[in-house]
């Protein structure tokens, strides 16, 4: 188990450091970094100062190392738009995506889990049907033109929802559902999936043998092996989300990482950008770290390999 | 290590919901799904005679005129005009092209890249596959849609810039998926037979191993024209994909987001016809799965 976690590890930490590599050149290589901190219509002695100021005139390895050696030590440097610490931007904006990351995650295994299991026991009934048709519907939709059929809704016509901000609990509404259904049918095909498998069990055939009620059978002994896998993907999806904020955040106002890095990318404010690429991409590592070693830590034959 | 860092990348695989989606549909999603495609793709290929206005066309006279079934409505233009004036149903039409030809090309350069990777890793194992699998990983762990958008905002948006840009970052699914298939398929025997019969690599590949993944391959490059289509509309929604006046249609939600109010179709006309093309070939794909591989494990 420990030389498992030490590879596993060490891959992380490989994949961190190539992302921060594409996360570099990404914004170095295709732009003119100078002129973008200048503004337009910059004279050719300003670029100059800035190139030098900013250290844009050393070659790019240098200039990579020195900035990865900055970002260790948590110095993102600062946002040519907003005038501040990059830091301290983003770890303002980082909760704000994050619970609406878990928001849209519950949300999904809310509405996802119950469908599955209901599908699994009555399988091939209407209801099975309907979750299905519900889940082809579903990843169909794109997710923004679903946002706007909520806002619709929701704010146009009942009056129930702001459209857009981030002041209370009731601009996470729309947001939520707008975020979180996209991911719904996966996990609903899985849960799904797993209790069909698990109810021809032996061990739920004991059960029902035993003379428990059919409900305990379903709910104490069935689904708990069957979430198993569910809850292994719901680390992963949960990286998955907080990529996909990027549309929802923008589309409602916000405040968060998603709508930081579509001001930041619309401003050339590449500080900003490079510096919520590399975290949500470490965030995603982080995860999958952490979804790996719980899984392997619940299925030992995965360490072998 | 590889092992379990690609398990986790698999939840993709849409065998298993595709197995339901087939039972729903029955025999039939094939056709549904084909049938659908097949029309926007004729409406694509037809837009230049279908359509009963020029798409670019503005006439600021006749601006947000409703379609034919609001009262305001009339045959004149079918599905209305826009905020300036261009008439809507010409507009949509064209629309199929863009998603089309995005969804096509996109696939082409993204499964290029991405069964390559896949067959060279699953076949030479190893070292070689040590270091794909890397950088599959790597892949996995950028947020596609905000790399997306960065790069089209420092390139400039075009459909060119769109679909290179997704070319070159899509092909992670494609690569896990022909890896994995390939391992399965390098141990069997007539892989091993025409080692024996001293088939040169390149002909066991493309000739032995290839043909018998072509299954897992065709429903990958389903999935991914769809989300290649949906992630352009997405692109474009937020003014970082192709650049007016192209009629996008997600683009063309963009632009109406502004008249949503009191002229709702003008983004529900476009946001339908992208949920039933992505639908269409969902389910084409879906049913080509169940017609390759009727065992339901392709």
């Amino acid at each position: 188990m420990f030389a498992f976690i030490a590879k596993r590890l060490g891959l992380a930490l490989l994949v961190a450091l190539a992302v921060s590599m594409v996360a570099f050149a990404l914004v170095r290589l295709s732009g003119d970094v100078a002129s973008a901190i200048a503004g337009e219509g910059a004279r050719a002695e300003d670029l100059e100062l800035v190139r030098r100021t900013y250290g844009l005139d050393r070659p790019l390895i240098v200039q990579y190392l020195d900035w990865l050696w900055r970002t260790l030590q948590g110095d993102f440097g600062s946002s040519l738009y907003f005038k501040t610490d990059v830091i301290g931007l983003v770890i303002d904006k980082f909760p704000t995506t994050l619970l609406l990351g878990i928001l849209s995650l519950l949300f999904a295994l809310l509405i996802s889990i119950p469908l599955g299991v209901a599908a699994a026991v009555y399988q091939n009934s209407w209801i099975d049907r309907l979750a299905l048709a519900l889940a082809v519907v579903g990843q169909a939709l794109p997710n923004f033109f679903f946002a706007l059929l909520l806002i619709m809704l929701f704010s146009i016509q009942l009056r129930w929802l702001p459209v857009s901000g981030s002041g209370s609990w009731a601009h996470f509404v729309m947001p939520t559902i707008a975020l979180g259904y996209y991911i719904a049918p996966a996990f609903m095909r899985l849960t799904r999936a797993g209790m069909v498998e698990v109810l021809s069990a032996d061990y739920i055939r004991t059960a029902r043998a035993k003379g428990l009620p059919g409900r305990s059978v379903v709910f104490k002994h069935a689904l708990r092996n069957a979430v198993v896998p569910v809850v292994a993907l719901a680390a992963v999806q949960l990286g998955f989300l907080l990529g996909g904020s990027v549309v929802i955040e923008t589309i409602f106002a916000l405040d968060g990482l998603g709508y930081l890095a579509y001001q930041s990318i619309t401003h050339k404010d590449f500080p900003v950008t490079q510096a919520v690429v590399m975290l949500l991409s470490v965030f995603y590592v982080l995860l999958t770290l952490a979804a790996d070693i719980a899984n392997a830590w619940l299925d030992p034959r995965i360490r072998v390999a | 290590m590889a092992e379990a860092t690609l398990q986790i990348a698999e939840p993709i695989q849409p065998t298993e919901g595709a197995r339901l989606r087939g039972r729903v549909f029955g025999q039939k999603s094939l056709t549904i799904g084909l049938g659908i495609v097949a029309l926007i793709a004729a409406i694509a290929l037809l837009a230049p005679l279908l359509a009963p206005y020029d798409p670019y066309a503005q006439d600021l006279t006749r601006r947000l005129i409703p379609p034919f079934w609001y009262p305001k409505g009339s045959w004149l233009h079918p599905l209305g005009t826009d905020n300036l004036g261009r008439d809507y149903l010409s507009r949509t039409l064209y629309g199929a092209r863009i998603s089309l030809l995005i969804g096509l090309s996109v696939m082409v350069i993204s499964g290029l890249i991405g069964t390559t990777m896949g067959l060279v890793a699953g076949y030479f194992g190893g070292r070689v596959d040590l270091l794909i699998t890397f950088l599959i990983t790597t892949r996995l762990a950028m947020p596609v849609i905000l790399f997306a958008l960065a790069v089209v905002a420092l390139l400039g948006g075009s459909l060119l810039v769109v679909i290179l840009t997704l070319g070159l970052l899509k092909w992670d699914r494609f690569a896990v998926v022909m890896r994995s298939a390939t391992q399965q398929t390098r141990s069997l025997d007539y892989v091993a037979a025409a080692e024996a019969a001293g088939a040169s690599t390149a002909r066991i590949v493309l000739g032995e191993v290839l043909p018998n993944i072509a299954p897992h391959l065709i429903v990958v490059a389903t999935v991914e024209a769809a989300s290649a289509i949906l992630l352009e509309a997405a692109l474009s929604f937020l003014g970082l994909g192709v650049q007016p006046p192209l009629p996008s249609w997600g683009l063309m939600i963009a632009e109406a987001k502004a008249y949503m109010f009191f002229s709702f179709w003008l983004i529900a006309i476009p946001g339908t016809a992208l949920a039933l093309l992505v639908f269409g070939i969902n389910l084409a794909g879906d049913g080509l799965r169940d017609a390759i591989a009727p065992d339901g494990r392709g």
